[in-house]
């Protein structure tokens, strides 16, 4: 391969799609930095505190997850647990098939489409619809995500008007309020024909068993005030240890995120509806999902699960804002992608290794993330186990270093190169190796000084 | 994020860490570095057996190799006396990243202690010899390109605390100052449309401040930028800060020319 996949995709996207990527990608940054600093005096002291609270429940997990189970219990909710992708989305059929239910509509959850929830339901013939405003539209264009928050961020309004149009939302209008009223409209009656209600939960309480699901448009309010059963699919890491947790990760997020104060919609979720309550699910079921969690907790980058999936690190990331989403393979896009997909991969891995290649390692992702995340250190501890697992992936346009790690170990070898390196002036292109003449073709060489300042150096001692 | 370790040592007999790219190209900058740490009255020893501080090998994923060349820098650089570098981005391999791929190796103690006394050159001048201001003049519109491995550490606050010091020196800023150059070693020949992009843009975002020269405290990123300049036949003026603090000393007759 000549260059690294994801470097050749980014090259092929149109100038609209780069657009809209970069463009969504610097609005995101900007606000997040408006919404952090204007209202915090020091918000690194919060995210280092944020990443503390996080670190701490992913290692203590034995403890957390036994008492966030007891706790769903004694609140009415159904527990469920899932080791792979297959048993999550059997689990949710087979509640589905137990209520002879059919039709399911679904809240924005990356764990979702990490399990491939919706392409098995269809399978299955359940009608399964998308009821985030943005995954709606991923799934009336047969598209992708290609964002944790925004996931159509590479669209532009007229693509979105244009598909509207074809599937006979109405005629031609690109003003965005249109769009997204005509969105609700056809949506409305969908949450009253549902059986089943999905969410994922963007934190649970160990303390209390309350989920927290944080939403901009409240579709995840209407699908559970009209559905009879609620299914919440929950990644193992999601737990936080005490209610009050919930206080600074919930700030972090949502500043993080989109640049607000608090998302529009915040729901606390205790249980099924009670006796006392007029309306809401009959039944809840919460499935916990590892699919491949445990092995990530046991390896050297488990920092990665404090995530909390704000996609800061994507607005920021350079390399995201050149290739888009879609350049990563992967439901996790972006720097936090980077490093998560190849471990969730599992032996799959090396197809995945050239993601945590795709980083100038600025530190810009870490910088940003709201539970401080050292994710260049991850790209890196990855690197190293992609070079050690033998990755076609991440060797493609790579060039070889062990020969150059020699000699910078031989001070006489080292000594004579820069004696010679003027000589690559002289040296036909075509026998330039690879990575040399890929500088090259961008950027030419300043002219070649080797040895000049030893030199220097030695005259200057002996004056 | 690079990270530094407090109470460094801070003695004025330091070991000079040129850096390969000196060592191939910018002879230069790493004279400059020699003539203004002497200037401060450092004693400065230049081990010859000093090659490369290991980075490439350790970003592209090959830290059996990359842990060889450390272990060459940890031997050459021995002793107690502070290591300087007129890079932000050697001196962060030194303390932050060989720390990192040796933290299963027997003999990451002295990798420790070869990162801990590891200074980038204007951190050093500031926070290790406590020198907050420079005199001298120095005429020009500079825009100053904060150089990734910077992020973090001591460096960025104390390259602006001695270039605002500096008589006729006026600082410009530019957009999107956090976004990287698009170097990142190997990544620019791996990913070598995503790095021009990169670069182009950060060209654009440095050309429209109008600066007379851009510098910064890493000749990987200069050099990265000069050379999309030129292919564009639009070169920059580039410097790196070491050249700047030389030449306003000179300027003012602090140095002899």
């Amino acid at each position: 391969m000549k260059y690294q996949q994801i470097d050749q995709y980014a090259a092929k996207i149109s100038d609209e799609k780069r657009t809209a990527v970069y463009g969504g990608s610097k609005a995101g940054y900007d606000s997040r930095k408006k919404a952090l600093f204007t209202h915090y005096t020091a918000p690194d002291d919060l995210r280092r505190l944020a990443g503390n609270i996080k670190q701490h429940t992913i290692e203590n997990l034995d403890t957390y997850l036994p008492q966030v189970e007891a706790k769903l219990q004694a609140n009415g909710a159904k527990v469920h647990w899932a080791e792979d992708s297959h048993e999550a989305c059997q689990h949710v059929l087979e509640i589905m098939r137990a209520r002879n239910a059919t039709k399911i509509v679904k809240a924005k959850t990356m764990v979702s489409e990490e399990i491939g929830l919706a392409h098995y339901l269809e399978k299955e013939g359940i009608e399964c619809l998308e009821t985030d405003l943005g995954e709606f539209i991923v799934q009336i264009a047969h598209d992708q995500p290609s964002h944790i928050v925004k996931p159509i961020i590479h669209k532009n309004r007229r693509e979105i008007a244009k598909l509207f149009e074809e599937n006979g939302l109405g005629d031609y209008n690109d003003d965005p309020e249109t769009i997204t009223r005509r969105a609700r409209q056809y949506l409305r009656h969908k949450y009253l024909e549902a059986d089943v209600g999905l969410t994922g939960a963007n934190f649970v309480s160990a303390e209390s068993g309350r989920l927290v699901v944080v939403t901009n448009e409240g579709n995840s309010r209407f699908s559970l005030a009209a559905t009879k059963v609620h299914i919440a699919l929950v990644g193992i890491e999601k737990i936080v240890p005490k209610d009050r947790d919930l206080a600074i990760l919930l700030n972090l997020l949502a500043r993080s995120g989109t640049g607000q104060q608090l998302t529009v919609y915040t729901e606390f979720i205790s249980g099924p509806r009670s006796a006392t309550q007029p309306d809401g699910p009959e039944e809840m079921h919460v499935i916990f999902v590892d699919n491949g969690r445990t092995e990530v907790l046991a390896s050297d980058c488990r920092e990665i699960l404090r995530c909390i999936r704000c996609g800061a690190c994507l607005n920021v990331c350079p390399v995201y804002r050149q290739a888009s989403g879609h350049a990563y393979r992967s439901v996790y896009p972006g720097p936090v992608g980077a490093v998560l997909s190849p471990l969730l991969a599992g032996k799959k891995f090396p197809e995945l290794a050239d993601l945590p290649k795709a980083s100038s390692l600025c530190g810009a992702c870490n910088e940003v993330c709201p539970v401080n995340i050292p994710i260049p250190d991850l790209l890196l501890r990855l690197r190293d186990r992609g070079k050690r697992e033998h990755s076609e992936a991440a060797a493609a346009a790579a060039p070889p270093l062990g020969g150059f790690a020699l000699g910078a170990t031989l001070p006489i070898a080292w000594k004579s190169a820069l004696a010679l390196g003027g000589l690559i002036n002289f040296v036909p292109r075509a026998l330039l190796p690879r990575a040399v003449k890929s500088w090259i073709d961008a950027r030419g060489l300043p002219p070649w000084r080797g040895g000049q300042f030893r030199k220097w150096m030695k005259q200057r001692k002996m004056k | 994020m690079p990270k530094t370790t407090p109470q460094r040592p801070k003695g004025k007999r330091i070991q000079l860490m040129a850096t390969c790219l000196c060592d191939a190209f910018y002879d230069d900058v790493a004279a400059a570095t020699v003539e203004i740490l002497e200037h401060l009255g450092c004693e400065i020893d230049f081990p010859e057996a000093q090659t490369c501080c290991g980075q490439p090998a350790f970003n592209g994923g090959d830290w059996a190799a990359s842990r060889k060349v450390v272990r060459h820098a940890v031997k050459t650089f021995a002793g107690e006396n502070p290591v300087v570098v007129p890079s932000g981005s050697c001196a962060a391999m030194m303390y932050h990243g060989a720390v990192l791929e040796f933290e299963k190796e027997p003999d990451l103690a002295s990798v420790k202690q070869l990162g801990h006394r590891t200074w980038e050159v204007c951190d050093y001048i500031v926070n290790g010899l406590g020198i907050s201001t420079w005199s001298g003049r120095f005429d020009a519109k500079i825009a100053f390109h904060r150089s990734c491995h910077l992020r973090g550490s001591g460096s960025t606050d104390a390259v602006y605390k001695l270039l605002r010091s500096i008589e006729s020196v006026e600082l410009v800023e530019f957009d999107e100052f956090e976004q990287c150059c698009g170097f990142g070693g190997t990544f620019s020949v791996t990913f070598p449309y995503i790095s021009k992009s990169m670069g182009e843009l950060k060209l654009n975002h440095l050309r429209a401040a109008k600066p007379d020269i851009i510098v910064s405290a890493d000749m990987s990123c200069l050099m990265h930028l000069g050379g999309l300049a030129n292919k564009q036949n639009q070169p920059i003026k580039s410097m790196h800060v070491v050249q700047i603090l030389r030449d306003a000393l000179k300027n003012s007759g602090g140095l002899a020319k």
